[in-house]
């Protein structure tokens, strides 16, 4: 008897905080949906009378939308490539090779991760002006590629770690290279580790914000998050929701769906990369 | 001969360990450009004059910009919004992740699936939900005003994020819906690493379950609450994106942040060196929340040993 209350405890608990944790984006779908003098009621309706793509199809054709989301794709990938490649050989010296000082560098190395991005608004700012690359999406892609490295190089050298020596081993009898036992022995089994910390690291990319407002300012280079926050209507209190629920929608779907299909991943690369 | 083999050998490895610090290179080198330089840079910086406007002119000023900290009101008045921020947020976040870490540490059937829901708003972009909260949040068509009227709370719903107390309530029920996911996965991790046995044990001696959550769990679980710890609180106390978007630090400034008034330094008034020395006085501040959550993250199984 005591068993079984516990259980309907544990088991509405966890409904309740199932629902917590979709209902913001589920609402963001349900408005999406509705025709736009629908979303204007008040009291709200939860579902809406009539399903409408009005919204989607407004954000789409008469907004910059598009290319706010290929530049996304375009730094991300680039930042997530340059990231994953940069702490793969990091990971590697660090777990599989003796080098003197690693201790040394792996706090050089993790101690950025310690800083919120808003700190670095400044510093990279003005490094960017330096360099006269603000407004070039360069800026964005260097600037992630190195913020993600504590926790890229973090996740994949407590994947390298548990490799079994003889990996190495016979191929280093079979005369490979450091290179090329990391790229052609190394990496190869670590595909689901590396899988994991690409996602990882392009879906930060993908949501990161006080960055991609400090260095890009026009409007041909902004990324999803700061496009979709600066969608405005006619004027600064018309605010157009409807398509701003389907801006939100679009661009966190996907997100949603990889955590979703990846979650089992994501948990222990998350903990693994975590602590320490 | 065999020595001379073997000297040979020996010099070899030698020669492939000199060469391993290449590996390390790049993401040194990354590092130290975007990270370590830029750092360095503002620490010089907070000593000049720059104004943007002019044509980024710099003129050397001394401690002028840090003692300006000093009687910066608006600096003291966002110093205590993030205090506030940071106080209300974290402790919500770490006490609901570890209610929801210890539920998912419970066989049921479809953990997999709720545990996938719960990481959901973790993964989310902040700044995009912010806007969606900005909307949920709507004093005229929002849906949390709107389930309020319809449960008969409220007459009408009231404007929300224009009302100096419900802003910084709803930018911290916003923060703790999207981060409470983080402390319960690292949470959960830090549950099923306890033996099963020494709460077999403990049962056996008779103790009750508030007192093996007490004497086994906490304990046990102090890296892991440092390691969540660490990263809320330093993260909560650059909090600039989820405010930006969702208040911009309205209404009458009661929700402006650190991050948004050294944002607002740069970008408004252009000034570059006053900015720089704003950073290096928040990086500063992180100092000793770092302490709180070392200390709390010292494992007293490690110290025992």
């Amino acid at each position: 008897m005591k068993l079984s209350t516990t259980k309907a405890f544990v088991g509405v608990a966890i409904a309740i905080v199932c629902v917590w944790s979709l209902a913001p984006f589920l609402w963001q779908v349900l408005t999406s949906l509705k025709a736009s003098e629908e979303i204007f009621r008040v009291p709200p309706e939860i579902f809406p009378d009539s399903w409408s793509i009005e919204s989607y199809r407004k954000v789409l054709t008469g907004r910059a939308f598009g290319t706010y989301v290929l530049n996304s794709l375009w730094v991300g990938s680039w930042a997530t490539l340059i990231c994953v490649s940069v702490a793969s050989c990091a990971a590697y010296a660090m777990t599989r090779l003796t080098v003197k000082g690693t201790a040394f560098w792996q706090k050089f190395l993790l101690a950025p991760s310690f800083l919120p991005p808003a700190v670095l608004a400044v510093p990279l700012y003005q490094l960017a002006h330096f360099c006269g690359i603000t407004d070039k999406p360069i800026a964005l892609v260097l600037a992630y590629a190195a913020l993600n490295l504590p926790f890229a190089i973090w996740m994949l050298a407590a994947f390298f770690k548990h490799l079994p020596k003889e990996l190495e081993e016979a191929a280093m009898l079979d005369g490979l290279s450091r290179m090329g036992i990391l790229l052609r022995i190394i990496l190869p089994v670590s595909l689901p580790a590396l899988a994991t910390t690409s996602i990882l690291v392009f879906i930060f990319c993908w949501n990161e914000f006080v960055l991609a407002l400090t260095l890009m300012s026009r409007d041909a280079t902004r990324t999803v998050p700061v496009g979709i926050a600066m969608l405005s209507g006619a004027s600064a209190y018309e605010i157009p929701w409807d398509q701003i629920t389907a801006a939100v929608v679009m661009t966190t779907m996907p997100v949603v769906l990889l955590v979703l299909f990846f979650q089992r991943q994501i948990v222990s690369g998350l903990t693994a990369g975590a602590v320490k | 001969m065999k020595r001379n083999v073997r000297s040979n050998k020996y010099w070899l490895d030698n020669l492939r360990a000199k060469h391993d610090w290449l590996f390390l290179l790049p993401a040194i080198v990354l590092t130290t450009a975007i990270f370590f330089l830029p750092a360095l840079q503002s620490l010089v910086s907070g000593f000049f004059s720059i104004n943007l406007a002019l044509s980024g002119e710099r003129a050397f000023v001394g401690v002028a910009n840090f003692i300006r900290i000093a009687s910066d009101e608006r600096l003291f008045e966002a110093l205590w919004n993030t205090v506030r921020f940071a106080a209300f947020s974290v402790p919500i976040e770490v006490v609901l992740g570890l209610g929801i870490a210890m539920l998912l540490s419970e066989r049921f059937p479809g953990r997999g699936v709720a545990r996938a829901f719960i990481l959901v708003p973790w993964a989310l972009p902040t700044a995009i939900m912010a806007m969606a909260w900005r909307w949920i949040f709507n004093d005229q068509y929002g849906v949390f005003g709107g389930l309020l009227m319809r449960a008969g709370l409220v007459e009408t719903a009231p404007a929300w994020l224009a009302m100096p107390g419900t802003a910084m309530a709803a930018a911290v029920l916003a923060d703790a819906w999207k981060t409470t996911p983080f402390a319960a996965v690292i949470l959960l991790a830090g549950l099923t690493s306890i033996p099963q046995e020494l709460y077999e044990a403990a049962a056996l001696d008779g103790a009750g379950a508030w007192k093996r959550f007490k004497l086994i769990t906490l304990p046990l679980l102090r890296p892991y609450l440092g390691v969540v710890l660490l990263f809320r609180l330093i993260h909560s106390f650059g909090i600039f994106d989820l405010i930006w978007v969702l208040t911009s630090g309205g209404p009458a400034g009661t929700t402006r942040t650190l991050a948004l008034h050294v944002y607002e330094t740069l970008f408004r008034y252009l000034d570059l060196g006053y900015g720089s020395a704003l950073t290096v006085f928040m990086a500063v501040c992180l100092i000793p929340l770092a302490g709180v959550a070392t200390w709390v993250g010292k494992s007293p199984v490690a110290q025992a040993k």
